[in-house]
């Protein structure tokens, strides 16, 4: 692989070092103090998990779900106002993900079957669920006292007597525990490739990459393990990550998603529903956003009417940033997973630097514009468009 | 000397990795029509590129001496003030524009402050649309006219820029027979009033009948330049250069074992159009198809072929399907496009980029495209299995390509068609409907897919081939069908067919019904 291909390839993950290593510097080293580190995934767990769903709708052909956000919103509400009438954590949680899941079929049905075009279908839905959020909301604040509620999401993962708050070296074993489970799948991935005669790349090649992954594993539980241990919430967004990327990259089921997207008349005449497709990928992602909805309310610890504003946006930054195609067909989950890192390291290290809102926004809109213009110019030299 | 109006000389091309045109040299003298030939991938359509301006001065070496004056072409618009105009495969019209709309598309008819002047427009159009023999009114939107009046609107559109020097990339690819000849009799009268032409095609029976000289490409290099005065050059001379050896049979022999068992049969199959549904296009058709036998259709454009194949095909084309269809003797209602594959049927468009192959994805992914089960277990897909699968269907057929994660956008046609025949040959099939196979592919190409075809009758399936090329259904096909208007025209065994019979049929239905009405 020369340095031409590397780049093209590993273009995002090149930008997010650089990002990071200059917010770094730029806070004086703050960004990576094991607090900030810790937080930044779980402040940025409602992006991690929607993207994941948004990028099933980008692939069908660049469709977006505008109402993720109030969703969200919808879905935390519900459950703030169940747990402050004195519901059990778990009623709370299930009318939630129920309603998530009722929103998600509607949605699905109107888009793939009556084909409501997804982008008015979901700005109604948009105005809809905010307002009925509002409505459940009696458009106050409602605070979340549960504590069984609180911890199924926001506790850290500590073993009584061995960890205590700034030291948990339960984090760092975990932190190993991985590093071995991922180097062994690397190796029997290989072997698996070789010994059905496919080419599998040089063996270096592998072997930095997986010395990098393990690397940052470690380094990232050794930051955990000094603030708190491992976050409860992080097993959460590692759970949809994981099921995800292994949907879209190794099932027939998310094979579809990026069939339709590549050219939905071939699709269908090779005997694929798309409409079934459709269905799916808006359905998923109105279950993610009613399930972001619990993760937010619990980290926020209570509900208002605006909880969720624009986060779609951010979803769908996160995956065209992440490389997915704007016309659908293409794009991974890993990818979508850098893209959004990489706009909670920006968002992060301004608000430690001290920068006021107004300008994350300003810097948001100039990385998106970027990246896209380097994906379709990059495509274009490539002679792909 | 010869008076020639275009010199090419010492043109090279790199792409990335590729020696796209190597040192060409093509000489077109004025008045006459000269062909460019060569396999896909020859390098004849980047080298009208390289003319025309698509492909910048500096992008590639060489000169190009135009009427006697080295040119530099920066961009379309340099080359079409010198009178250049290349018609492309692919039609450059707006279907929700006029005609005359279409025709002067970035080449407004405008007075002093920019305002449309639509009477001269409309007016001029329509005397554009009179030299090509078009006999529409120049209002009409683009849409409602077939493919073969739209590509005499492109050229109407050229003559309405003054063109000195035509090319024509493909002109009759997509056209029937009848249109076909109608456009090569029109490139030769414009030849009596002066203008030169360069036309590329696959044809090589247009080639010869048009064609004062031919200039064959191979692998991006000149071969030869031959005279055809007499216009009657013989095409096995044209292939013999084009692909460097003499392909002794066109058609690959087989030996004809057709079964006594009929594989696939329907019976008063009538469907309606899925907008117009009071518009019938295919009424009452019955045919059959026996194990290990080819059956031809054949017909003009809009006889109903392609609607009847894919009405067939899970009722993927069409409203209120009528009929009985009937596989291996039992009768199945086919309610999708996966139950008819379900079924063992498969159906391969005639147009693969549009309705057969995902383009932005790699050959693996689009060959297992038809049927994942085979290449998963329980919903999860393997990817050795799926790589090992489509590597050997790139070695069986001869793909040519770096390999199977190649983009099968960045495969030349003919290579394509090997994917989207490789896909349904994946989904194992024991009735194929192929629909016009060889479209747009190289003679070397259309071998080797006859060469599949008669692989997969051998092995006792069916195959339905619809064609438009004749020739190709003669050599090819055990029995031809042939429809006309939405009918069943006439039926023919190999033995009794020719060129004469099927045409006549076709004509002879068509002078019955101007009889009855």
């Amino acid at each position: 692989m020369n340095a031409k291909v590397f780049i093209k390839k590993y273009t995002m993950v090149i930008a997010l070092v650089i990002v990071f290593v200059f917010f770094t510097i730029l806070t004086g080293g703050r960004l990576v103090l094991a607090q900030n580190v810790s937080n930044l995934l779980l402040q940025n767990a409602y992006v991690l998990v929607m993207a994941c769903g948004m990028l099933l709708c980008i692939l069908t052909g660049g469709n977006v779900d505008l109402s993720v956000g109030s969703t969200l919103c919808l879905s935390g509400a519900l459950a703030a106002k169940l747990l402050n009438i004195g519901q059990p954590a778990g009623v709370a949680i299930l009318v939630s993900l129920a309603v998530s899941v009722v929103i998600g079929i509607a949605q699905g049905y109107l888009i793939g079957y009556i084909h409501i075009p997804p982008f008015i279908c979901t700005l109604a839905g948009m105005f809809l669920f905010r307002g009925l959020s509002r409505v459940v909301l009696s458009s106050k604040t409602i605070s979340i006292m549960n504590e069984s509620y609180l911890n199924l999401f926001t506790s850290y993962i500590q073993i009584p007597g061995v960890d205590e708050n700034q030291n948990c070296p339960s984090a760092i074993v975990i932190g190993i525990v991985v590093a071995v489970i991922v180097a062994i799948a690397f190796f029997i991935g290989r072997k698996n490739t070789i010994a059905h005669g496919n080419d599998a790349g040089s063996f270096a090649a592998m072997l930095a990459k997986l010395v990098i992954i393990d690397a940052l594993i470690i380094i990232y539980s050794v930051k955990l393990s000094q603030y708190k241990g491992v976050p409860v919430m992080l097993i959460w967004i590692l759970a949809v990550v994981l099921i995800f990327a292994f949907v879209t990259s190794s099932t027939v089921f998310g094979r579809y998603f990026y069939a339709v997207g590549g050219n939905e008349k071939a699709t269908k005449l090779s005997g694929i529903d798309p409409r079934r497709v459709y269905f799916w990928a808006y359905f998923l992602m109105s279950f993610l956003a009613g399930f972001s909805g619990l993760l937010q309310s619990a980290r926020i610890g209570s509900v208002d009417g605006s909880m969720g504003t624009s986060f779609e946006m951010d979803a769908i930054a996160s995956c065209f940033i992440g490389g997915a195609s704007a016309y659908g067909g293409s794009g991974t989950v890993p990818g979508v997973m850098v893209g959004a890192i990489l706009l909670g390291v920006i968002n992060q290290g301004m608000s430690i630097y001290g920068l006021s809102d107004q300008w994350q926004y300003v810097v948001k809109g100039a990385v998106l514009l970027i990246a896209v213009i380097f994906d379709v110019v990059s495509n274009h030299k490539t002679g792909k468009s | 000397m010869a008076d020639y109006i275009l010199e090419m000389k010492n043109i090279t091309k790199t792409w990335p990795g590729v020696k796209a045109l190597d040192d060409v040299n093509l000489q077109v003298e004025r008045g006459e029509i000269h062909a460019l030939v060569g396999e896909n991938g020859a390098g004849k359509s980047t080298l009208m590129n390289v003319l025309s301006g698509i492909i910048p001065f500096g992008e590639y070496t060489g000169d190009i001496v135009y009427n006697g004056k080295t040119c530099q072409f920066g961009k379309i618009k340099d080359s079409e003030n010198e009178g250049i105009v290349v018609i492309h495969q692919e039609l450059a019209l707006i279907p929700e524009l006029t005609i005359a709309e279409n025709m002067f598309l970035g080449n407004e008819r405008k007075n002093k402050i920019g305002k449309i002047d639509w009477s001269m427009t409309y007016g001029q159009a329509q005397e554009a649309m009179k030299r090509v023999g078009l006999k529409e009114s120049s209002s009409v939107l683009i849409k409602d006219i077939g493919t073969g009046k739209q590509q005499l609107v492109e050229i109407a559109k050229a003559l309405s820029k003054n063109v000195k020097l035509l090319v024509l990339d493909e002109p009759t690819s997509s056209l029937n027979e009848e249109d076909s000849k109608m456009l090569l009799d029109m490139l030769l009268r414009f030849k009596e009033e002066g203008m030169t032409a360069i036309i590329i095609t696959h044809k090589l029976n247009e080639v010869a009948y048009v064609a004062d000289r031919i200039t064959v490409l191979r692998d991006g290099s000149t071969i030869e330049t031959m005279d055809n005065p007499e216009h009657n050059i013989d095409e096995e001379r044209i292939i013999k250069g084009m692909v460097g050896r003499e392909i002794s049979n066109r058609y690959p022999s087989r030996e004809h074992k057709v079964s006594d068992e009929v594989a696939f049969e329907c019976k008063d199959w009538t469907v309606y159009h899925p907008v117009y549904t009071e518009k019938c296009v295919d009424n009452k058709i019955s045919f059959n198809v026996h194990k290990g036998e080819v059956v031809g259709f054949s017909g003009l454009q809009g006889a109903g072929r392609t609607e009847l194949a894919m009405s067939l095909f899970g009722k993927s084309y069409g409203s209120h399907i009528t009929g009985h269809e009937f596989i291996n003797g039992q009768e199945v209602n086919l309610k999708n496009e996966r139950d008819a594959i379900g079924h063992g049927l498969a159906y391969a468009t005639e147009d693969r980029k549009v309705n057969g192959l995902i383009l932005s994805d790699t050959i693996a992914r689009n060959t297992t495209m038809a049927k994942l089960a085979k290449v998963s277990k329980n919903g999860i897909l393997d990817s050795q299995l799926e790589h090992r699968a489509a590597q050997e269907y790139v070695d069986a057929m001869h793909t040519k390509t770096p390999s199977i994660d190649q983009m099968v956008g960045n495969l030349s046609g003919g290579n394509q068609q090997k994917v989207l025949l490789a896909k349904w040959m994946f989904a194992e099939p024991e009735v194929l409907i192929l629909d016009e196979p060889t479209r747009g592919i190289d003679v070397g190409a259309k071998y080797e897919i006859y060469c599949i075809i008669n692989e997969m009758v051998a092995q006792g399936k069916a195959v339905i081939m619809i064609s438009s090329e004749l020739p190709e259904l003669l050599g090819m096909c055990d029995r031809i069908y042939v429809m006309n208007e939405g009918e069943m025209a006439g039926e023919f065994t190999a033995e009794e067919a020719t060129q004469e019979k099927i045409m006549s049929a076709i004509l002879s239905k068509n002078r019955a019904q101007q009889g009855g009405n």
